[in-house]
């Protein structure tokens, strides 16, 4: 923030002084003004060549009640044939895959922390996993995990536990970043082995970020795992789709219902254990 | 050594809770992988595939181009409309469900319409987006409008809650009206993370549109999901590569922005 105070000497004690203040600096200005520009010249360009209809955004609200209407008596019965046991699946999906994420992520995350290791060629293998584990959505590691296990559970834990180890690793490698290194140092002139450095140093400092970590992963992994299915990978959401696809529209709506509840249930359960935790 | 009376407790008694909790959790893991029959050589099975996987996309196919760019820039038009739209509403919904400027019963009302907008993912949003809008960009404009409502008017909310009242009230001191005060009081002192969010937020709308595609709200996705169906595992390589790219340079663009603002 540049901040310009001219007056002259004489002004100044003429009693007859002349402020003059900017905010910004030209450059600051000018910059800013660039990047609105280009903002509003994007935004622009977007609106005149995205192919929108503007008869369906007129009656969609119309096609909306519409669809309420059509879910409208939630077909409660429904739950307890096929809802109930894929929403237990879809949990499993959820938990397991942050598990194997937590796995997984564990050696990236001590590789990229560089109180831990001081190679820098280290933490940019580890970066490059964690980026490419995050830049790749869970819909699309859905995908590519039926195209190679087929259609079914399995590939719905390791899409969310693929997705998960980016996520992880990068917060758990920043918490270990963010160390006390006085502990680490009493316990290595000890000559305490490596692993006795990371139980008795390290992880007392990152426990309770680690356990808040994982939870705010699972309540995430919660909500993704219920649209696995969609791909074929398991969970609440091949009912969902089956039911689409059926036009059974009160059965999507008990699916909604229920995915509703448990991503209330699970963000509840989360915010508890936390607020216990810390 | 018989003057040491032993009768201090142990500093480190064993925690059964925490014992009982972990025996627990491991009966879990072992009962939720036995209930999903997920086992070894299915696993080693799967290995095999992965390989013959990989061994088709590893020359990527960008042979056509054309359909690549095509999606890809109808995403990022999306994620630029959808974003502006939804970053310019919660402006408003993240000043109305702040507590400190609104009365109870407004912002508590507004807090649950935020929670609704959060709750689901994206592509259930889209879903219903695609069923009303029909297919298109404008079911994806849409959910991502919704999407960033849902994060960005909560964080903008706490934003507002943790700013200082004093220049609030040196504002409202020389008598300015509400959006006065809103303007010159409460905008200055939470533009700067509004920008954060709002780069981020452009983040995660450009990522999700090249996912809600595969419902058929329009972008990247919907290619992607084609590519898949004809196993043209070349070409999707080759759109995993772009719009990881893509990312990879808005990231870079983020920083230069927030270098810019902040």
């Amino acid at each position: 923030m540049g901040i310009y105070i001219y007056f002259s000497e004489k002004d100044f004690y003429m009693n007859n002084i002349d402020y003059y203040w900017e905010r910004f600096t030209l450059k600051q200005r000018l910059l800013r003004y660039l990047v609105y520009v280009c903002f509003v010249s994007a935004l622009f360009f977007s609106i005149r060549t995205v192919e929108v209809i503007p008869e369906f955004f007129y009656d969609a609200p119309e096609q909306m009640m519409d669809l309420f209407s059509r879910m409208w008596p939630i077909e409660f019965e429904y739950y307890p044939i096929a809802v109930h046991t894929a929403i237990i699946e879809t949990l499993n999906i959820a938990t397991l895959g942050t598990l194997v994420a937590l796995v997984l992520a564990l050696p990236l995350a001590l590789m990229s922390a560089s109180t831990i290791v001081s190679y820098s060629w280290v933490h940019w293998v580890a970066r490059f996993f964690l980026v490419s584990s995050r830049t790749v959505n869970s819909l699309v590691w859905a995908l590519l995990f039926v195209a190679v296990f087929g259609p079914g559970i399995i590939s719905g834990v390791l899409a969310i536990a693929f997705r998960s180890i980016g996520f992880i690793g990068k917060l758990l490698g920043e918490a270990l970043d963010e160390v006390n290194m006085g502990s680490v140092e009493a316990l290595r002139a000890t000559g305490a082995p490596m692993i006795t450095i990371l139980l008795k140093a390290y992880w007392p400092q990152v426990m309770p970020a680690f356990f808040s970590i994982i939870l705010f992963r699972w309540d995430i992994n919660v909500r993704e795992s219920a649209v696995l299915g969609l791909v074929g990978a398991g969970g609440i959401g091949v009912i969902l789709s089956d039911s689409m696809n059926l036009f059974q529209w009160r059965q999507v709506s008990i699916a909604l219902l229920a995915i509703f509840a448990v991503v209330i249930i699970a963000e509840i359960i989360v915010v508890n254990i936390r607020k216990k935790l810390i | 050594m018989d003057g040491i009376k032993n009768n201090y407790p142990n500093p480190f008694p064993t925690n059964w809770k925490l014992i009982g909790l972990t025996v627990l959790f491991v009966l879990y893991v072992i009962y939720s992988v036995e209930a999903m029959g997920l086992s070894w050589p299915r696993f080693i099975q799967g290995l095999s595939h992965a390989g013959d996987l990989l061994a088709r996309m590893v020359p990527p196919n960008f042979t056509r181009w054309a359909l690549l760019l095509e999606g890809l820039i109808e995403s990022i038009e999306i994620a630029v409309i959808s974003s502006s739209i939804g970053i310019f509403l919660s402006l408003f919904i993240g000043l109305l469900a702040a507590r400190n400027f609104m009365p109870l019963w407004v912002s508590s009302s507004v807090r649950v319409f935020i929670a609704l907008c959060r709750s689901f993912h994206p592509v259930i949003i889209a879903i219903l987006f695609v069923k009303s809008v029909g297919f298109g960009p404008l079911a994806g404009i849409l959910t991502l409008i919704t999407a960033s409502i849902g994060f960005i008017a909560k964080l903008f909310a706490e934003a507002i809650e943790e700013i200082s009242l004093k220049q609030v009230e040196a504002i409202r001191a020389t008598g300015a009206s509400f959006s006065s005060i809103i303007l010159f009081s409460v905008l200055p002192q939470v533009f700067s993370r509004f920008i954060g969010f709002a780069t981020y937020q452009f983040d995660s709308n450009l990522r999700n549109s090249t996912m809600i595609g595969i419902v058929g709200a329009g972008g990247l996705g919907g290619t992607l999901f084609s590519a898949f169906q004809r196993f043209d595992y070349d070409f999707v390589a080759a759109i995993l590569i772009t719009t990881i790219f893509v990312i990879l340079v808005w990231e870079f663009i983020s920083i230069l922005v927030r270098r810019i603002f902040i």
